[in-house]
Protein backbone atom coordinates (compact mmCIF):
# COMPACT_ATOMS: atom_id res chain seq x y z
CA UNK A 1 0.00 0.00 0.00
CA UNK A 2 1.20 3.51 -0.70
CA UNK A 3 2.21 5.84 2.03
CA UNK A 4 0.63 9.22 2.30
CA UNK A 5 2.66 12.39 2.33
CA UNK A 6 2.82 12.86 6.07
CA UNK A 7 3.66 16.26 7.40
CA UNK A 8 4.79 16.65 10.93
CA UNK A 9 3.75 20.17 11.74
CA UNK A 10 6.42 21.58 14.02
CA UNK A 11 4.37 24.61 14.92
CA UNK A 12 2.02 22.47 17.00
CA UNK A 13 2.82 22.52 20.64
CA UNK A 14 2.87 18.85 21.60
CA UNK A 15 2.92 15.86 19.28
CA UNK A 16 -0.71 15.11 18.67
CA UNK A 17 -1.49 11.42 18.23
CA UNK A 18 -3.58 12.25 15.19
CA UNK A 19 -4.08 15.50 13.33
CA UNK A 20 -5.90 16.47 10.15
CA UNK A 21 -5.05 19.65 8.29
CA UNK A 22 -7.68 20.72 5.69
CA UNK A 23 -8.20 17.18 4.50
CA UNK A 24 -10.63 16.78 1.60
CA UNK A 25 -11.73 13.72 -0.25
CA UNK A 26 -13.62 13.58 -3.51
CA UNK A 27 -14.66 10.20 -4.86
CA UNK A 28 -14.14 9.44 -8.55
CA UNK A 29 -17.88 9.88 -9.13
CA UNK A 30 -17.61 13.47 -7.94
CA UNK A 31 -19.10 12.98 -4.45
CA UNK A 32 -17.39 15.28 -1.99
CA UNK A 33 -17.09 12.96 1.01
CA UNK A 34 -14.90 15.20 3.15
CA UNK A 35 -14.48 18.92 2.88
CA UNK A 36 -11.68 20.81 4.58
CA UNK A 37 -11.50 18.73 7.74
CA UNK A 38 -9.10 19.97 10.41
CA UNK A 39 -8.72 18.73 13.98
CA UNK A 40 -6.19 17.08 16.20
CA UNK A 41 -6.32 14.55 18.99
CA UNK A 42 -3.83 14.47 21.85
CA UNK A 43 -2.96 11.31 23.75
CA UNK A 44 -5.56 10.77 26.45
CA UNK A 45 -8.36 12.36 24.41
CA UNK A 46 -11.38 10.42 23.26
CA UNK A 47 -13.03 12.17 20.34
CA UNK A 48 -16.29 11.05 18.80
CA UNK A 49 -17.70 11.98 15.41
CA UNK A 50 -21.49 11.94 15.03
CA UNK A 51 -23.32 12.63 11.83
CA UNK A 52 -26.04 11.38 9.52
CA UNK A 53 -25.31 8.14 7.71
CA UNK A 54 -23.34 8.61 4.54
CA UNK A 55 -21.72 11.84 5.71
CA UNK A 56 -18.20 10.48 5.38
CA UNK A 57 -17.51 9.56 8.99
CA UNK A 58 -16.06 6.22 8.02
CA UNK A 59 -14.05 7.79 5.21
CA UNK A 60 -12.37 9.91 7.88
CA UNK A 61 -11.15 6.77 9.67
CA UNK A 62 -10.20 5.05 6.47
CA UNK A 63 -7.98 7.98 5.53
CA UNK A 64 -6.44 8.16 9.00
CA UNK A 65 -5.51 4.47 8.76
CA UNK A 66 -4.21 4.69 5.16
CA UNK A 67 -6.97 2.45 3.82
CA UNK A 68 -7.87 5.31 1.52
CA UNK A 69 -6.03 8.34 0.24
CA UNK A 70 -7.19 11.91 0.62
CA UNK A 71 -7.56 14.18 -2.38
CA UNK A 72 -5.99 17.21 -0.76
CA UNK A 73 -4.71 18.40 2.60
CA UNK A 74 -2.38 16.60 4.95
CA UNK A 75 -2.56 14.57 8.10
CA UNK A 76 -0.29 12.89 10.56
CA UNK A 77 -0.78 9.90 12.77
CA UNK A 78 1.41 8.14 15.30
CA UNK A 79 2.46 5.35 12.97
CA UNK A 80 4.04 3.16 15.61
CA UNK A 81 0.79 1.50 16.52
CA UNK A 82 -2.70 2.06 15.24
CA UNK A 83 -5.65 0.05 16.51
CA UNK A 84 -8.64 -0.25 14.21
CA UNK A 85 -11.96 -1.74 15.23
CA UNK A 86 -14.33 -2.48 12.38
CA UNK A 87 -18.11 -2.22 12.25
CA UNK A 88 -18.38 -5.99 12.41
CA UNK A 89 -16.06 -8.11 14.51
CA UNK A 90 -14.19 -9.47 11.42
CA UNK A 91 -13.02 -12.52 13.34
CA UNK A 92 -11.61 -15.42 11.35
CA UNK A 93 -14.19 -18.20 11.77
CA UNK A 94 -11.53 -20.92 11.56
CA UNK A 95 -9.57 -19.54 14.51
CA UNK A 96 -10.44 -19.87 18.16
CA UNK A 97 -10.76 -16.74 20.29
CA UNK A 98 -7.16 -17.24 21.43
CA UNK A 99 -5.86 -17.57 17.86
CA UNK A 100 -7.99 -14.66 16.64
CA UNK A 101 -6.63 -12.35 19.31
CA UNK A 102 -3.16 -13.55 18.38
CA UNK A 103 -3.56 -12.67 14.71
CA UNK A 104 -2.23 -9.10 14.62
CA UNK A 105 0.73 -9.94 16.82
CA UNK A 106 1.39 -12.81 14.44
CA UNK A 107 1.27 -10.48 11.43
CA UNK A 108 3.86 -8.30 13.16
CA UNK A 109 6.05 -11.37 13.69
CA UNK A 110 6.23 -11.08 17.46
CA UNK A 111 7.84 -14.17 18.94
CA UNK A 112 5.66 -16.86 20.44
CA UNK A 113 6.28 -16.50 24.20
CA UNK A 114 5.77 -12.71 24.12
CA UNK A 115 2.73 -13.19 21.94
CA UNK A 116 1.16 -15.68 24.30
CA UNK A 117 1.59 -13.30 27.21
CA UNK A 118 0.19 -10.27 25.34
CA UNK A 119 -2.77 -12.35 24.18
CA UNK A 120 -3.50 -13.53 27.69
CA UNK A 121 -3.45 -9.96 29.00
CA UNK A 122 -5.71 -8.68 26.24
CA UNK A 123 -8.20 -11.51 26.69
CA UNK A 124 -8.49 -10.91 30.40
CA UNK A 125 -8.74 -7.12 29.84
CA UNK A 126 -11.89 -7.55 27.76
CA UNK A 127 -13.31 -10.17 30.13
CA UNK A 128 -13.10 -13.17 27.81
CA UNK A 129 -11.03 -15.41 30.07
CA UNK A 130 -12.33 -18.94 29.89
CA UNK A 131 -13.52 -18.52 26.30
CA UNK A 132 -10.08 -18.90 24.68
CA UNK A 133 -10.87 -22.17 22.95
CA UNK A 134 -14.29 -21.17 21.59
CA UNK A 135 -14.87 -20.54 17.92
CA UNK A 136 -16.55 -17.29 16.80
CA UNK A 137 -19.77 -19.07 15.85
CA UNK A 138 -20.13 -20.14 19.48
CA UNK A 139 -20.03 -16.53 20.72
CA UNK A 140 -22.74 -13.90 21.11
CA UNK A 141 -22.47 -10.60 19.21
CA UNK A 142 -21.10 -8.80 22.26
CA UNK A 143 -18.47 -11.43 22.91
CA UNK A 144 -17.36 -11.32 19.28
CA UNK A 145 -16.88 -7.57 19.61
CA UNK A 146 -14.86 -8.11 22.80
CA UNK A 147 -12.63 -10.57 20.98
CA UNK A 148 -12.21 -8.03 18.19
CA UNK A 149 -11.27 -5.35 20.74
CA UNK A 150 -8.78 -7.70 22.38
CA UNK A 151 -7.19 -8.40 19.01
CA UNK A 152 -6.53 -4.67 18.52
CA UNK A 153 -5.40 -4.23 22.13
CA UNK A 154 -2.62 -6.79 21.85
CA UNK A 155 -0.16 -4.33 20.34
CA UNK A 156 -1.10 -1.64 22.86
CA UNK A 157 -1.90 0.98 20.21
CA UNK A 158 -1.38 4.66 20.91
CA UNK A 159 -4.15 5.64 18.52
CA UNK A 160 -7.39 3.73 18.46
CA UNK A 161 -9.87 4.14 15.60
CA UNK A 162 -13.40 2.81 16.09
CA UNK A 163 -15.77 2.56 13.14
CA UNK A 164 -19.21 2.24 14.77
CA UNK A 165 -18.13 -0.90 16.58
CA UNK A 166 -21.25 -1.32 18.69
CA UNK A 167 -23.81 -0.29 16.07
CA UNK A 168 -25.15 -3.80 15.58
CA UNK A 169 -25.53 -4.67 19.27
CA UNK A 170 -28.60 -4.43 21.48
CA UNK A 171 -28.75 -1.49 23.85
CA UNK A 172 -27.90 -3.34 27.06
CA UNK A 173 -24.83 -5.00 25.54
CA UNK A 174 -23.84 -1.73 23.92
CA UNK A 175 -23.96 0.22 27.19
CA UNK A 176 -22.00 -2.48 28.96
CA UNK A 177 -19.35 -2.40 26.27
CA UNK A 178 -19.27 1.41 26.46
CA UNK A 179 -18.29 1.06 30.13
CA UNK A 180 -15.69 -1.58 29.34
CA UNK A 181 -14.19 0.54 26.59
CA UNK A 182 -14.03 3.59 28.86
CA UNK A 183 -12.25 1.48 31.46
CA UNK A 184 -9.76 0.34 28.81
CA UNK A 185 -9.34 3.94 27.68
CA UNK A 186 -8.39 5.01 31.21
CA UNK A 187 -6.21 1.98 31.72
CA UNK A 188 -4.29 2.26 28.44
CA UNK A 189 -4.39 6.02 27.88
CA UNK A 190 -4.62 5.85 24.10
CA UNK A 191 -5.99 8.58 21.86
CA UNK A 192 -9.40 7.52 20.59
CA UNK A 193 -11.36 8.48 17.50
CA UNK A 194 -14.80 6.96 17.65
CA UNK A 195 -17.54 6.97 15.02
CA UNK A 196 -21.17 6.53 15.99
CA UNK A 197 -24.63 7.78 15.19
CA UNK A 198 -25.84 7.46 18.77
CA UNK A 199 -25.70 10.86 20.48
CA UNK A 200 -25.84 9.49 24.02
CA UNK A 201 -23.09 7.03 23.29
CA UNK A 202 -21.00 9.89 21.91
CA UNK A 203 -21.51 12.09 24.97
CA UNK A 204 -21.00 9.25 27.43
CA UNK A 205 -17.73 8.11 25.89
CA UNK A 206 -15.98 11.26 24.82
CA UNK A 207 -13.90 14.16 25.96
CA UNK A 208 -14.96 15.92 22.77
CA UNK A 209 -17.76 15.43 20.24
CA UNK A 210 -17.57 16.63 16.65
CA UNK A 211 -20.74 16.98 14.59
CA UNK A 212 -20.43 16.30 10.89
CA UNK A 213 -22.73 17.32 8.07
CA UNK A 214 -23.39 15.31 4.95
CA UNK A 215 -22.40 16.17 1.37
CA UNK A 216 -20.02 17.72 1.70
CA UNK A 217 -18.78 16.08 4.88
CA UNK A 218 -17.77 18.96 7.07
CA UNK A 219 -17.26 19.42 10.80
CA UNK A 220 -19.91 21.94 11.77
CA UNK A 221 -19.78 21.94 15.57
CA UNK A 222 -17.42 20.80 18.28
CA UNK A 223 -18.52 20.19 21.86
CA UNK A 224 -16.21 19.70 24.82
CA UNK A 225 -17.67 17.20 27.24
CA UNK A 226 -16.85 18.29 30.79
CA UNK A 227 -17.64 15.16 32.82
CA UNK A 228 -14.79 13.73 34.85
CA UNK A 229 -13.55 10.16 34.68
CA UNK A 230 -14.33 7.52 35.79
CA UNK A 231 -17.83 7.90 34.45
CA UNK A 232 -20.61 5.67 35.67
CA UNK A 233 -23.86 4.56 34.21
CA UNK A 234 -25.88 7.10 36.25
CA UNK A 235 -24.28 9.92 34.31
CA UNK A 236 -26.73 9.18 31.50
CA UNK A 237 -29.60 10.39 33.68
CA UNK A 238 -28.15 13.70 34.84
CA UNK A 239 -29.71 16.94 33.58
CA UNK A 240 -26.38 18.27 32.33
CA UNK A 241 -25.91 15.11 30.26
CA UNK A 242 -29.37 15.54 28.75
CA UNK A 243 -28.67 19.21 28.03
CA UNK A 244 -25.50 18.43 26.08
CA UNK A 245 -27.25 15.65 24.19
CA UNK A 246 -29.99 18.11 23.32
CA UNK A 247 -27.52 20.66 22.00
CA UNK A 248 -25.80 18.08 19.84
CA UNK A 249 -29.13 16.88 18.56
CA UNK A 250 -30.03 20.43 17.56
CA UNK A 251 -26.71 20.86 15.86
CA UNK A 252 -27.34 17.65 13.91
CA UNK A 253 -30.86 18.61 12.91
CA UNK A 254 -29.69 22.01 11.79
CA UNK A 255 -27.60 20.19 9.24
CA UNK A 256 -30.33 17.94 7.95
CA UNK A 257 -32.76 20.09 6.05
CA UNK B 1 -12.90 -6.43 36.01
CA UNK B 2 -16.63 -6.60 35.67
CA UNK B 3 -17.43 -10.25 35.35
CA UNK B 4 -19.92 -9.88 32.58
CA UNK B 5 -21.10 -13.02 30.94
CA UNK B 6 -23.49 -12.04 28.23
CA UNK B 7 -25.43 -15.06 27.22
CA UNK B 8 -23.81 -18.44 27.35
CA UNK B 9 -21.87 -19.91 24.49
CA UNK B 10 -24.24 -21.28 21.91
CA UNK B 11 -24.89 -24.53 20.11
CA UNK B 12 -22.63 -27.14 21.58
CA UNK B 13 -24.96 -30.00 20.75
CA UNK B 14 -23.64 -30.87 17.30
CA UNK B 15 -21.12 -33.47 18.42
CA UNK B 16 -23.61 -35.44 20.50
CA UNK B 17 -26.30 -35.80 17.86
CA UNK B 18 -23.93 -36.99 15.17
CA UNK B 19 -22.71 -39.92 17.27
CA UNK B 20 -26.12 -41.31 18.13
CA UNK B 21 -27.42 -43.92 15.72
CA UNK B 22 -30.59 -42.74 14.10
CA UNK B 23 -32.74 -45.29 12.36
CA UNK B 24 -34.31 -42.70 10.05
CA UNK B 25 -30.89 -41.88 8.58
CA UNK B 26 -30.61 -45.37 7.18
CA UNK B 27 -34.25 -45.96 6.26
CA UNK B 28 -34.12 -43.75 3.14
CA UNK B 29 -31.09 -45.40 1.53
CA UNK B 30 -32.47 -48.88 2.45
CA UNK B 31 -35.80 -48.19 0.75
CA UNK B 32 -34.08 -46.86 -2.36
CA UNK B 33 -31.88 -49.97 -2.42
CA UNK B 34 -34.90 -52.28 -2.21
CA UNK B 35 -36.65 -50.40 -5.02
CA UNK B 36 -33.47 -50.58 -7.08
CA UNK B 37 -33.15 -54.36 -6.67
CA UNK B 38 -36.85 -54.77 -7.45
CA UNK B 39 -36.53 -52.78 -10.67
CA UNK B 40 -33.45 -54.77 -11.61
CA UNK B 41 -35.33 -58.08 -11.27
CA UNK B 42 -38.20 -56.63 -13.25
CA UNK B 43 -35.89 -55.42 -15.98
CA UNK B 44 -33.90 -58.64 -16.36
CA UNK B 45 -36.86 -61.05 -16.09
CA UNK B 46 -39.87 -59.24 -17.55
CA UNK B 47 -38.99 -56.15 -19.54
CA UNK B 48 -36.06 -57.46 -21.55
CA UNK B 49 -37.04 -59.89 -24.35
CA UNK B 50 -35.91 -63.47 -23.61
CA UNK B 51 -33.07 -63.58 -26.11
CA UNK B 52 -31.51 -60.40 -24.67
CA UNK B 53 -31.65 -61.28 -21.00
CA UNK B 54 -27.96 -62.27 -20.97
CA UNK B 55 -27.23 -58.53 -21.09
CA UNK B 56 -28.51 -58.03 -17.57
CA UNK B 57 -28.41 -61.14 -15.38
CA UNK B 58 -30.56 -61.11 -12.23
CA UNK B 59 -29.00 -59.81 -9.01
CA UNK B 60 -28.63 -63.27 -7.47
CA UNK B 61 -26.73 -64.50 -10.54
CA UNK B 62 -24.36 -61.53 -10.28
CA UNK B 63 -23.73 -62.54 -6.69
CA UNK B 64 -23.19 -66.25 -7.32
CA UNK B 65 -21.32 -65.96 -10.62
CA UNK B 66 -19.57 -62.63 -10.16
CA UNK B 67 -18.90 -61.90 -6.51
CA UNK B 68 -18.73 -65.43 -5.09
CA UNK B 69 -16.37 -66.93 -7.68
CA UNK B 70 -12.85 -66.12 -6.55
CA UNK B 71 -10.77 -67.04 -9.55
CA UNK B 72 -11.39 -69.11 -12.65
CA UNK B 73 -9.37 -68.80 -15.80
CA UNK B 74 -7.35 -65.64 -16.36
CA UNK B 75 -10.19 -63.19 -16.29
CA UNK B 76 -13.12 -64.84 -14.60
CA UNK B 77 -14.05 -64.38 -10.95
CA UNK B 78 -13.71 -61.70 -8.33
CA UNK B 79 -9.90 -61.79 -8.01
CA UNK B 80 -9.01 -60.47 -11.49
CA UNK B 81 -11.71 -57.83 -11.13
CA UNK B 82 -10.27 -56.67 -7.81
CA UNK B 83 -6.77 -56.62 -9.28
CA UNK B 84 -7.80 -54.34 -12.11
CA UNK B 85 -9.85 -52.24 -9.71
CA UNK B 86 -6.74 -51.76 -7.59
CA UNK B 87 -4.77 -50.82 -10.72
CA UNK B 88 -7.36 -48.18 -11.61
CA UNK B 89 -7.60 -46.97 -8.03
CA UNK B 90 -3.85 -46.27 -8.03
CA UNK B 91 -4.15 -44.30 -11.27
CA UNK B 92 -7.15 -42.40 -9.90
CA UNK B 93 -5.35 -41.56 -6.66
CA UNK B 94 -2.06 -40.44 -8.23
CA UNK B 95 -4.04 -38.56 -10.88
CA UNK B 96 -6.12 -36.90 -8.18
CA UNK B 97 -3.03 -35.76 -6.30
CA UNK B 98 -1.65 -34.29 -9.53
CA UNK B 99 -5.01 -32.66 -10.19
CA UNK B 100 -5.07 -31.08 -6.74
CA UNK B 101 -1.54 -29.71 -7.08
CA UNK B 102 -2.07 -28.35 -10.59
CA UNK B 103 -5.64 -27.18 -9.95
CA UNK B 104 -4.92 -25.35 -6.73
CA UNK B 105 -1.82 -23.68 -8.13
CA UNK B 106 -3.85 -22.51 -11.10
CA UNK B 107 -6.59 -21.20 -8.83
CA UNK B 108 -4.10 -19.33 -6.65
CA UNK B 109 -2.50 -17.73 -9.72
CA UNK B 110 -5.93 -16.85 -11.09
CA UNK B 111 -7.00 -15.29 -7.81
CA UNK B 112 -3.97 -13.07 -7.63
CA UNK B 113 -3.79 -11.95 -11.25
CA UNK B 114 -6.96 -10.81 -12.91
CA UNK B 115 -5.55 -11.03 -16.44
CA UNK B 116 -4.46 -14.61 -15.80
CA UNK B 117 -7.94 -15.51 -14.65
CA UNK B 118 -9.45 -14.01 -17.80
CA UNK B 119 -6.87 -15.65 -20.01
CA UNK B 120 -7.34 -19.17 -18.60
CA UNK B 121 -11.08 -19.49 -17.96
CA UNK B 122 -12.22 -20.18 -21.53
CA UNK B 123 -9.64 -22.93 -21.90
CA UNK B 124 -10.55 -24.60 -18.65
CA UNK B 125 -14.18 -24.69 -19.73
CA UNK B 126 -13.07 -26.04 -23.10
CA UNK B 127 -11.00 -28.80 -21.47
CA UNK B 128 -13.96 -29.73 -19.31
CA UNK B 129 -16.28 -30.16 -22.25
CA UNK B 130 -13.83 -31.64 -24.75
CA UNK B 131 -14.56 -35.31 -25.49
CA UNK B 132 -11.58 -37.41 -24.44
CA UNK B 133 -12.35 -39.79 -27.29
CA UNK B 134 -11.43 -37.05 -29.76
CA UNK B 135 -8.17 -36.34 -27.97
CA UNK B 136 -6.91 -39.94 -27.79
CA UNK B 137 -4.84 -39.87 -30.99
CA UNK B 138 -3.19 -36.65 -29.90
CA UNK B 139 -2.44 -37.96 -26.41
CA UNK B 140 -0.97 -41.13 -27.90
CA UNK B 141 1.21 -39.13 -30.22
CA UNK B 142 2.50 -36.80 -27.55
CA UNK B 143 3.00 -39.06 -24.54
CA UNK B 144 4.64 -42.47 -24.24
CA UNK B 145 3.49 -45.13 -21.82
CA UNK B 146 -0.04 -45.99 -20.84
CA UNK B 147 0.40 -44.92 -17.20
CA UNK B 148 1.26 -41.36 -18.14
CA UNK B 149 -1.49 -41.30 -20.74
CA UNK B 150 -4.05 -42.49 -18.22
CA UNK B 151 -2.89 -39.95 -15.64
CA UNK B 152 -3.31 -37.19 -18.18
CA UNK B 153 -6.89 -38.32 -18.85
CA UNK B 154 -7.61 -38.25 -15.11
CA UNK B 155 -6.27 -34.70 -14.79
CA UNK B 156 -8.18 -33.49 -17.85
CA UNK B 157 -11.45 -34.92 -16.59
CA UNK B 158 -11.09 -34.00 -12.92
CA UNK B 159 -9.45 -30.59 -12.89
CA UNK B 160 -12.32 -28.20 -13.50
CA UNK B 161 -14.25 -28.46 -10.20
CA UNK B 162 -11.15 -28.09 -8.07
CA UNK B 163 -10.05 -24.97 -9.94
CA UNK B 164 -13.43 -23.27 -10.00
CA UNK B 165 -14.29 -24.03 -6.36
CA UNK B 166 -10.86 -23.10 -5.05
CA UNK B 167 -10.92 -19.85 -7.00
CA UNK B 168 -14.39 -19.01 -5.73
CA UNK B 169 -13.26 -19.74 -2.17
CA UNK B 170 -10.07 -17.69 -2.44
CA UNK B 171 -12.09 -14.68 -3.54
CA UNK B 172 -14.73 -15.13 -0.83
CA UNK B 173 -12.97 -13.48 2.13
CA UNK B 174 -14.76 -10.37 3.45
CA UNK B 175 -13.63 -6.92 2.42
CA UNK B 176 -13.11 -5.96 6.05
CA UNK B 177 -11.03 -9.07 6.70
CA UNK B 178 -8.84 -8.06 3.78
CA UNK B 179 -8.61 -4.53 5.15
CA UNK B 180 -7.49 -5.87 8.51
CA UNK B 181 -4.55 -7.48 6.72
CA UNK B 182 -3.94 -4.32 4.68
CA UNK B 183 -3.78 -2.24 7.88
CA UNK B 184 -0.87 -4.31 9.06
CA UNK B 185 1.08 -4.22 5.80
CA UNK B 186 0.81 -7.92 5.21
CA UNK B 187 2.69 -9.58 2.37
CA UNK B 188 0.78 -11.31 -0.42
CA UNK B 189 1.98 -14.66 0.82
CA UNK B 190 0.79 -14.09 4.40
CA UNK B 191 -2.56 -12.85 3.13
CA UNK B 192 -2.85 -15.98 1.01
CA UNK B 193 -1.90 -18.44 3.74
CA UNK B 194 -3.53 -16.80 6.74
CA UNK B 195 -6.67 -15.39 5.13
CA UNK B 196 -7.52 -16.61 1.65
CA UNK B 197 -6.70 -20.31 1.86
CA UNK B 198 -8.35 -20.88 5.26
CA UNK B 199 -11.50 -19.07 4.19
CA UNK B 200 -11.51 -21.07 0.97
CA UNK B 201 -11.28 -24.44 2.73
CA UNK B 202 -15.02 -25.25 2.71
CA UNK B 203 -15.17 -24.52 -1.02
CA UNK B 204 -11.93 -26.38 -1.67
CA UNK B 205 -13.45 -29.48 -0.10
CA UNK B 206 -16.58 -29.20 -2.21
CA UNK B 207 -14.34 -29.09 -5.28
CA UNK B 208 -12.21 -31.97 -3.96
CA UNK B 209 -15.22 -34.20 -3.50
CA UNK B 210 -16.41 -33.64 -7.04
CA UNK B 211 -12.93 -33.92 -8.51
CA UNK B 212 -12.26 -37.12 -6.56
CA UNK B 213 -15.37 -38.74 -8.06
CA UNK B 214 -14.35 -37.52 -11.50
CA UNK B 215 -10.82 -38.89 -10.99
CA UNK B 216 -12.30 -42.38 -10.64
CA UNK B 217 -14.32 -41.86 -13.82
CA UNK B 218 -11.18 -40.50 -15.48
CA UNK B 219 -9.21 -43.58 -14.50
CA UNK B 220 -11.89 -45.91 -15.89
CA UNK B 221 -12.18 -43.93 -19.11
CA UNK B 222 -8.39 -43.67 -19.33
CA UNK B 223 -7.71 -47.39 -19.16
CA UNK B 224 -10.52 -47.96 -21.60
CA UNK B 225 -8.52 -46.11 -24.23
CA UNK B 226 -4.93 -46.61 -23.11
CA UNK B 227 -3.94 -50.13 -22.17
CA UNK B 228 -0.92 -52.26 -22.79
CA UNK B 229 -0.21 -55.80 -21.57
CA UNK B 230 -0.01 -57.09 -18.00
CA UNK B 231 -2.60 -56.09 -15.45
CA UNK B 232 -5.26 -53.93 -16.99
CA UNK B 233 -7.46 -51.34 -15.36
CA UNK B 234 -11.10 -51.86 -14.55
CA UNK B 235 -12.22 -49.90 -17.60
CA UNK B 236 -10.35 -52.23 -19.93
CA UNK B 237 -11.65 -55.22 -17.98
CA UNK B 238 -15.23 -54.01 -18.37
CA UNK B 239 -14.66 -53.63 -22.10
CA UNK B 240 -13.50 -57.25 -22.34
CA UNK B 241 -16.53 -58.54 -20.42
CA UNK B 242 -18.77 -56.48 -22.63
CA UNK B 243 -17.20 -57.88 -25.78
CA UNK B 244 -17.42 -61.47 -24.50
CA UNK B 245 -20.96 -61.03 -23.18
CA UNK B 246 -19.97 -62.09 -19.66
CA UNK B 247 -22.94 -60.53 -17.92
CA UNK B 248 -22.29 -61.37 -14.25
CA UNK B 249 -18.62 -60.31 -14.39
CA UNK B 250 -19.57 -57.15 -16.27
CA UNK B 251 -22.12 -56.11 -13.67
CA UNK B 252 -19.79 -57.05 -10.80
CA UNK B 253 -17.05 -54.87 -12.26
CA UNK B 254 -19.44 -51.96 -12.75
CA UNK B 255 -20.71 -52.22 -9.16
CA UNK B 256 -17.18 -52.35 -7.75
CA UNK B 257 -16.11 -49.36 -9.82
CA UNK B 258 -19.09 -47.40 -8.49
CA UNK B 259 -18.24 -48.45 -4.95
CA UNK B 260 -14.73 -47.11 -5.46
CA UNK B 261 -16.21 -43.77 -6.50
CA UNK B 262 -18.56 -43.79 -3.51
CA UNK B 263 -15.70 -44.60 -1.11
CA UNK B 264 -13.60 -41.75 -2.44
CA UNK B 265 -16.58 -39.40 -2.08
CA UNK B 266 -17.19 -40.47 1.53
CA UNK B 267 -13.51 -40.28 2.47
CA UNK B 268 -13.27 -36.69 1.28
CA UNK B 269 -16.51 -35.79 3.02
CA UNK B 270 -15.07 -37.19 6.22
CA UNK B 271 -11.79 -35.29 5.82
CA UNK B 272 -13.73 -32.08 5.16
CA UNK B 273 -15.71 -32.58 8.34
CA UNK B 274 -12.52 -33.22 10.34
CA UNK B 275 -10.84 -30.10 9.03
CA UNK B 276 -13.65 -27.55 8.86
CA UNK B 277 -16.43 -29.10 10.93
CA UNK B 278 -15.57 -27.20 14.08
CA UNK B 279 -16.00 -23.76 12.63
CA UNK B 280 -17.84 -24.07 9.36
CA UNK B 281 -21.62 -24.25 9.36
CA UNK B 282 -23.14 -25.53 6.18
CA UNK B 283 -26.51 -24.19 5.15
CA UNK B 284 -28.15 -27.34 6.47
CA UNK B 285 -27.00 -26.37 9.97
CA UNK B 286 -25.33 -28.99 12.11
Amino acid sequence: METQPVTTDQSMMAHPALSFNSVSKTFPDGTRALDDISFSIEPGEFVTVVGPSGCGKSTLLRIASHLEECTSGSYSIDESSIGYVFQDATLMPWRTVQRNVELIAELHKIDKPTRAQLVQEAISLVGLSGFEEKYPRQLSGGMKMRASLARSLVLKPKVFLFDEPFGALDEITRERLNDELLRLFQHEGFAGLFITHSISEAVYMSTRVMVMSARPGRITHTFDIPFAFPRTHDLRYEPEFARICGEISHALRGEQQ
Amino acid sequence: MSSSVESTATNENSSETSIRFRFSDYLGPAVVFAVFIGLWYLLSNVVLPKQKRFLLPSPHRVLTEGFFVWHSGTRRGLYPILMSLWDSAKIALIGLILTIIIGMSLAILMSSRRWFERATWPYLVAVQSAPILALTPLIRALIDGSTKQRLLVVVLIAIFPIVSNTLFGLLSADKSQHELFTLHNTSRWTRLTKLQIPSALPNIFVGLRISAGLAVIGAVVGDFYFREGGVVGIGAQIDVYRARLWGPELITAIILASLLGLTVFLVFGWIAKKVTGKWHISTRGN
